[in-house]
């Protein structure tokens, strides 16, 4: 498990606060009064076939309508992160929180992180804009948003891409809002700030934001106590959403919800990607969340990547053990057995990782070569696999009888 | 349903009772809870309320020993008030709950609820907060002991050790010396239950034991709480927000709604055959790591807004605003739990149709046939 907690991360609108003034308003109304302005009715359903058929174009190309940054290859994925890692120091040693990390997230893509508390999921997240506690550090790797490695980037620099091209919803609204602002203002603030807006065009475009997210414009002038827990995630969406980014990370967007609300909130991110080509990436330990709302997921265990691939594939037919395990010992309500998998033991201290595979020592599958040898990273029908079940040049048919006798087990031991 | 033996204690059992027919553990009959609104200190001076919160409002219960029942709500339906009932950390304002057989509404008091509580624990959502930082492990599952007087000084270290053992921590000498921020979170709440398991209770109400942690502890801890129901022949009321975990570890699942049972049965037939359109759009939105197909998500039922708070509930059928099959009557009547066979009820209009319309249960008789219900209805 890794040291530090990442509780008090900064305040979205601290955060914004800090942030660089700069860029345009964007909104999509400015098609939409097209639209209605059109005099009959044949012409409005033109209209509104053109807008449509544009829509879904820049769902592809991403609907925001400001230029790119000026060094921005548009050919490139929208986010490239390789050989991530992200290092905390303590005084009793160094936590390995993320160890090599690779993945990529495409124009309007939602990708899964997914893993157990000290996987190293937020943090993956938090390095991707450097808002990492005091004693975290990105020791090594790039991270290249439209082709510009954020890595290389002084904290002033990087400043330009926080919450403009990357935004994070986190998680327990009621924490990361301001309790004595209203929530209008809080959305209005980075507009104002960030985009250099005046404050009466900041408060309008707050107000269309939390039409966006569903939450009626007068509700605006209520301060966070006064909202339902949903209604305060909704607002947080609305934040996250106010400089028009082009990533938005949820971290554990959904977690202390009820399960109508958080059924409400999942489809209204379904609904915004598409509407703003959006791109997600959704930190969350909970698979069914994933299940529900992402094209690709990430398995991660002790600081690296586990299995990543499409969420039907992944979750379809799982090959790495934990993956499988992990989906066995969730509950389904739609499934016709009533019993859960015991993953034995507990994730290592990363201060000190076993050496070869992480999971070997939890793992009903291990051989003696997982206990020595890292397992290299095997790409299968587009699922990347960690796991020496899968060796370069095999089959990669997912394998789920454990070979030779299976390790016991059994609940009985406590995790150590 | 799985009954485990328990060796009987006859000094317990109820002289009234007929031979024939068990009586339940625990028995909840029109059970209400309305905590007074008083706005400002004026209010409170003159004892003004200018509202009530109607936060569990007539539900009926029964529990039998040896079964695991869950209780599945979203907040505000008032599935924690009625569990902190039963253990009497909350008065009730309407209602009787009696433990086999016996009134025990009307017991009040430190000492008089000493036997009642030394058989009936309760096991809290956030192991952090449950635990003290200062009390070492042993010191705290001790605490209960004597507390009720039941052992002190040496006595207490087989005991301590072996409650230790049952929840899971072994050995156990290597965890009593320990402090709270020395165990992980899935060992904390073993700790909790080790100080629930260490007075030896007939029942555990656990309200969200697995809330907090992670996958596969939360599995760990499901199973060892499913083990020590067949070891010791303990009773669960376990209550959650999460229908897929009430699911899976229930033998009956009450759904409840702004403070009704809005329907109760096995948890097969609550499941997979809901007759409540709450109950059915709840088990409609239950998230499962499978993805979704087009057909699966088209017939989800995702209802619009949310839970309206308790001190305006609405008239009729309390969850008719956001039914989607609503109809006029639901406007006006509240429908009461109507028996659709194989043990399930469902308070719904639609349920009533082509089944037995038996007026809910027999408790309800009794409890409308006392004239004097335990009240502490505020002035």
């Amino acid at each position: 498990m890794s040291g530090p907690t990442f509780s008090s991360p900064m305040r979205p609108d601290e955060s914004a606060r800090a942030l660089e003034s700069e860029g345009r308003l964007v909104g999509d109304e400015s098609i939409r009064d097209e639209a209605d302005g059109a005099g009959s009715q044949d012409a409005a359903s033109v209209a509104r076939a053109a807008m449509d058929a544009e829509a879904a174009e820049v769902a592809t190309t991403r609907g925001r309508r400001w230029t790119l940054p000026k060094d921005a290859d548009p050919n490139v994925p929208l986010l490239v992160v390789e050989n991530l890692r992200t290092y905390f120091t303590l005084e009793s040693g160094t936590v390995k929180a993320v160890d090599g990390v690779s993945f990529t997230l495409r124009h309007g893509e939602a990708l899964g992180i997914a893993g157990e508390s000290g996987c190293g999921k937020t943090t993956t997240a938090l390095s991707l804009v450097r808002i990492l506690p005091s004693n975290g550090k990105v020791v090594e790797g790039s991270i290249k948003l439209m082709g510009i490695d954020l890595v290389g980037k002084s904290e002033k620099a990087l400043r330009r891409y926080r919450w403009r091209q990357i935004s994070i919803v986190f998680q327990g609204a009621m924490n990361a809002l301001n309790p004595v602002q209203r929530v209008r203002d809080q959305i209005a603030e980075p507009i104002e700030e960030r985009l250099n807006q005046s404050p009466d065009v900041a408060r309008r475009r707050a107000g269309e934001l939390l039409e966006l997210v569903g939450i009626p414009r007068e509700r605006g002038k209520a301060y966070p106590h006064e909202l339902s827990g949903g209604m305060r995630q909704r607002a947080m969406i609305a934040m996250a959403l106010a400089c028009d980014p082009a990533i938005v990370i949820g971290d554990e967007p959904t977690t202390a919800l009820d399960v109508m609300v958080q059924a409400q909130i999942l489809q209204l991110l379904e609904d915004l990607r598409h509407k703003l080509g959006l791109s997600l990436v959704l930190i969350t330990h909970d698979l069914s969340v994933i299940a529900e709302t992402c094209d690709r997921v990430m398995m991660m265990y002790a600081g690296r990547v586990a299995e990543e691939g499409p969420v039907s594939e992944v979750f379809g037919r799982p090959r790495h053990p934990y993956t499988q395990k992990l989906l066995a010992a969730f509950p389904n309500i739609h499934a016709d057995r009533r019993t859960l998998d015991v993953i034995p033991g507990s994730p290592p201290d990363l201060r000190d990782p076993p050496p070869g595979c992480r999971f070997a020592p939890r793992c009903s599958f291990a051989m003696d070569v997982c206990t020595e040898v890292v397992p290299p990273e095997v790409t299968f029908d587009g699922v990347r696999v960690a796991c020496h079940l899968y060796p370069a040049g095999s089959d990669g048919t997912p394998i789920t009888v454990p070979p030779g006798p299976a390790v016991d087990a059994g609940v009985a031991a406590a995790p150590a | 349903m799985t009954e485990v033996a328990r060796q009987s204690e006859p000094a317990t059992e109820p002289a009234t009772e007929s031979a024939a027919e068990p009586v339940p553990l625990i028995e909840v009959a029109g059970l209400e809870v309305h905590f007074p609104i008083r706005r400002g200190i004026v209010d409170v001076l003159r004892r003004r309320v200018s509202g009530v919160v109607r936060a569990v409002d007539g539900i009926d219960l029964s529990l039998n020993r040896g079964e695991v029942l869950a209780l599945v709500g979203e907040s505000g339906s008032g599935k924690t008030t009625t569990g902190r009932v039963i253990v009497k950390l909350t008065k009730q304002t309407g209602g009787r709950v009696l433990f086999e057989g016996r009134d025990v509404s009307m017991l009040w008091g430190a000492s008089k609820l000493r036997p009642y509580r030394r058989r009936v624990q309760l096991i809290f959502q956030d192991p952090y907060e449950t635990l003290n930082p200062k009390q070492s492990i042993f010191d705290f599952v001790a605490e209960p002991l004597v507390v009720n007087g039941l052992a002190k000084g040496e006595e207490r270290v087989p005991r301590v050790l072996a409650a230790l053992e049952a929840a899971g921590l072994r050995p156990a000498s290597d965890f009593a010396y320990r402090f709270p921020h020395e165990l992980s979170g899935g060992q904390r709440q073993r700790v909790v239950i080790a100080g629930a398991l260490v007075m030896d209770p007939d029942i555990i109400v656990a309200d969200e034991p697995v809330s907090m942690l992670d996958v596969s502890i939360r599995t760990e801890l499901l199973r060892l709480m499913l083990d020590l129901r067949v070891e010791r022949g303990l009773t669960y009321l376990f209550i959650t927000h999460d229908l897929s975990l009430a699911w899976v570890i229930a033998d009956r699942i009450a759904v409840m709604y702004l403070g009704k049972i809005l329907e109760i049965g096995p948890a097969e037939r609550v499941i997979r055959s809901p007759r409540n359109p709450y109950t059915k759009a709840l088990v409609s939105v239950s998230p499962s790591p499978v993805a979704p197909t087009a057909g699966e998500r088209a017939r989800r039922t995702i209802l619009e807004g949310e839970t309206p708070d308790a001190a305006h509930i609405p008239t009729g059928c309390r969850f008719h605003p956001r039914c989607p099959v609503a109809f006029d009557r639901c406007k006006v009547d509240e429908p009461p739990l109507f028996d659709v066979g194989g043990g399930q009820s469902a308070a719904c209009w639609l349920a009533e149709d082509g089944e037995l319309p038996v007026a809910p249960t027999t408790l309800v008789a009794t409890a409308a046939a006392d004239p004097t219900p335990t009240t502490t209805r505020p002035a």
